[in-house]
């Protein structure tokens, strides 16, 4: 390739506009949200994330409400979904056999394809009517003695919501950690059953504790999901500026907030607060993401969709 | 001695082997369970959605509010509106950034740009809509189908950039040699023999992205808006059929849900069926390369 013609120089500058305007763009997200958010950061400073006043009437904006939210409910989420989700990683890759693997795995490619607005409206009529009379009585009646599972019962809220955003990760969780269990060299394995092992103890000492790392990975990008996450968590949780214990009470998360209120928002200020929840989002999510690629990258060598070469 | 150690050793194995057992049940267990979540849901959407669609839904507009009837066509021609101007965005700069990046790129370079394109992927949709919201609504002051569009196409950059990157890497350097070799320049070798021999697998990252934004609803709440009407301009609020499900679900009227669950059995079937056509790219390409 040494031939250099103008020709292929100017072809080579001109393209290179597009990979600079990807860092532009992303520098670009940052720099406008920062920018249009600077009334409410100057009125609030730091305070805006420790605040828990969210009144619209009065202009006194804290998010700690919806900081709370997003953490309940994606720790919970994350509660359900690590545990079934690894489960089936593992079913997949070490004792389901190789068809029934491959069925299961385009079943779950599919329930990561439902546009999340379908997993609300499920949520609404499904699920939350599931909750109302079914699970929250249940819960309520032999766990009340905790304070998750106390106060009044209306079906949406914080446990509807984790449990819908259980759900959505679910995918991502089986499909990455199914990945890494994968990449984990057969040998080591073998190895363990030569030493007469069964094949639960060589997947729990062996398998696990080689690709820990990388499910971490895994469990770390599934909450950057569920962190994200929108349309079905507003569909269900109830809409409520609130901090509780209650696993049952109605709350909001940091998404769902500026989902529902930012038509409303009527002024600079307002509008500005919401726009700087985005942006703590936004930064929350960067911080996710970073961390999960790095812990994937080394465990799969650099992302194993790049080894294609 | 040797029959206490005998027996304990009997024991050990015993126990180990019902944990063996038990083991593959729970993880079949939890597997099923995962199954049993993606049936409801799809039981619900076809008992529930196919009963409530008629050809009115795909050729009238939304009725007055109250009024029982009408269908959502504002919504689909809204959301293949959306979807072209999305594919406008997303497309020239994934792929330019695609071709770049296996092309050309220096290694501490295209993993910068690599590692952006990742941490994009992560941002959550709904801050690319209030982006798209602080470059566009704001300036033109008022909700628009090319706020939606462009909100739609930046969130497809960083799928389209990374599948079409991998595709073009994946063209044999042979290829590439004999062209060089026959004294084409190398942006010609790039255009005529490089690119149309990935162009399947590129096809497929397009529409796989296309897929997966097009049952996106939360960049399009402040951007594309919404309409009860048919745009007239790209400058006019649009509709979308995301955001009618959404309204239509989170409304108190049963005949709007019951167009609700319409909507969104069209909308599934949109995104399965563009799932479905990306894979065919991928199978005509293999076809392809088999019968070289």
């Amino acid at each position: 390739m040494s031939r250099q013609d103008t020709s292929d120089i100017i072809f080579r500058r001109v393209l290179a506009v597009f990979p600079i305007s990807i860092l532009i763009l992303v520098a670009g997200i940052f720099f406008q949200l920062v920018w249009t958010s600077i009334p409410s950061i100057q009125k609030f400073g730091l305070g805006f994330l420790f605040h828990s006043t969210w009144d619209p009437v009065s202009e006194n904006f804290g998010a700690l409400p919806f900081i709370f939210g997003t953490c309940v409910t994606s720790f919970v989420a994350l509660l359900l979904a690590v545990p079934i989700g690894v489960g089936v990683a593992i079913y997949l890759a070490e004792y389901a056999p190789v068809k029934v693997a491959r069925v299961i795995s385009l079943l779950v490619d599919l329930l990561a394809a439902i546009p999340s607005v379908i997993y609300g409206l499920w949520g609404i009529f499904v699920l939350v009517p599931f909750m109302y009379k079914d699970l929250q009585p249940f819960l309520g009646k032999y766990f009340g003695f905790l304070p998750f599972f106390q106060g009044p019962n209306y079906g949406v809220g914080f446990l509807a919501a984790s449990i819908m955003l259980s759900i959505i990760i679910l995918p991502f969780i089986i499909s990455v950690s199914r990945e890494v269990i994968l990449a984990v060299p057969s040998v080591y394995k073998e190895s363990a059953y030569a030493l007469g092992s069964t094949r639960w103890e060589a997947i729990s000492n062996i398998v696990l504790s080689h690709g820990r790392v990388g499910i971490l990975g895994a469990v770390i990008l599934a909450l950057g999901r569920a962190i994200g996450e929108v349309m079905a968590v507003t569909m269900i949780i109830g809409n409520n500026v609130k901090i509780s214990a209650s696993l049952f009470s109605p709350g909001y998360t940091l998404a769902s907030v500026i989902a529902n209120e930012f038509a409303e928002a009527d002024t600079t200020l307002y509008l500005s607060a919401l726009i700087e929840i985005a942006l703590v989002l936004f930064l929350v999510s960067i911080v996710v993401n970073i961390l999960a690629r790095i812990l994937i990258w080394s465990v799969t060598g650099g992302n194993s969709k790049e080894g294609i070469k | 001695m040797k029959e206490m150690i005998q027996k304990s050793f009997e024991r050990t194995r015993l126990r180990r082997e019902i944990w063996e057992k038990s083991m593959v049940v729970v993880l079949f267990l939890c597997a099923i369970f995962v199954l049993f979540i993606l049936f409801n849901i799809l039981w619900h959407l076809i008992v529930q959605g196919i009963s409530s669609l008629n050809l009115d839904f795909f050729t009238h507009l939304p009725k007055a509010v109250g009024e029982s009837g009408g269908g959502m066509a504002n919504a689909i021609v809204g959301t293949f509106v959306l979807l072209i101007l999305a594919v406008c965005v997303g497309v020239p700069m994934g792929l330019g950034a695609g071709i770049y990046l296996s092309e050309f790129a220096h290694q501490g370079f295209a993993q910068t740009v690599r590692f952006m394109t990742d941490v994009m992927n992560g941002i959550p949709s709904i801050v690319f809509g209030i982006f798209a919201y602080t470059i566009c609504v704001m300036p033109m002051k008022t909700f628009s189908a090319i706020s939606g569009g462009l909100a739609l196409g930046l969130m497809m950059i960083p799928m389209i950039t990374r599948t079409s990157e991998q595709f073009i890497k994946m063209v044999p350097n042979q290829l590439r040699e004999a062209g060089l070799a026959l004294g084409i320049p190398q942006w010609r070798v790039i255009l005529d023999i490089v690119l149309p021999t990935a162009i399947g697998g590129i096809m497929t990252g397009i529409m796989v992205a296309l897929a997966r934004v097009a049952g996106e609803t939360a960049p399009l709440l402040f951007t594309a808006f919404g309409n009860r009407y048919y745009a007239h301009s790209l400058t006019q609020p649009i509709a979308a059929l995301p955001l009618q499900v959404f309204d239509y679900a989170i409304s108190p009227f049963d005949d709007w849900h019951r167009q609700a669950w319409a909507g969104a059995v069209v909308l599934i079937g949109m995104v399965f069926l563009i799932n479905i056509w990306a894979q065919y790219f991928v199978a005509s390409r293999n076809r392809w390369m088999s019968g070289k």
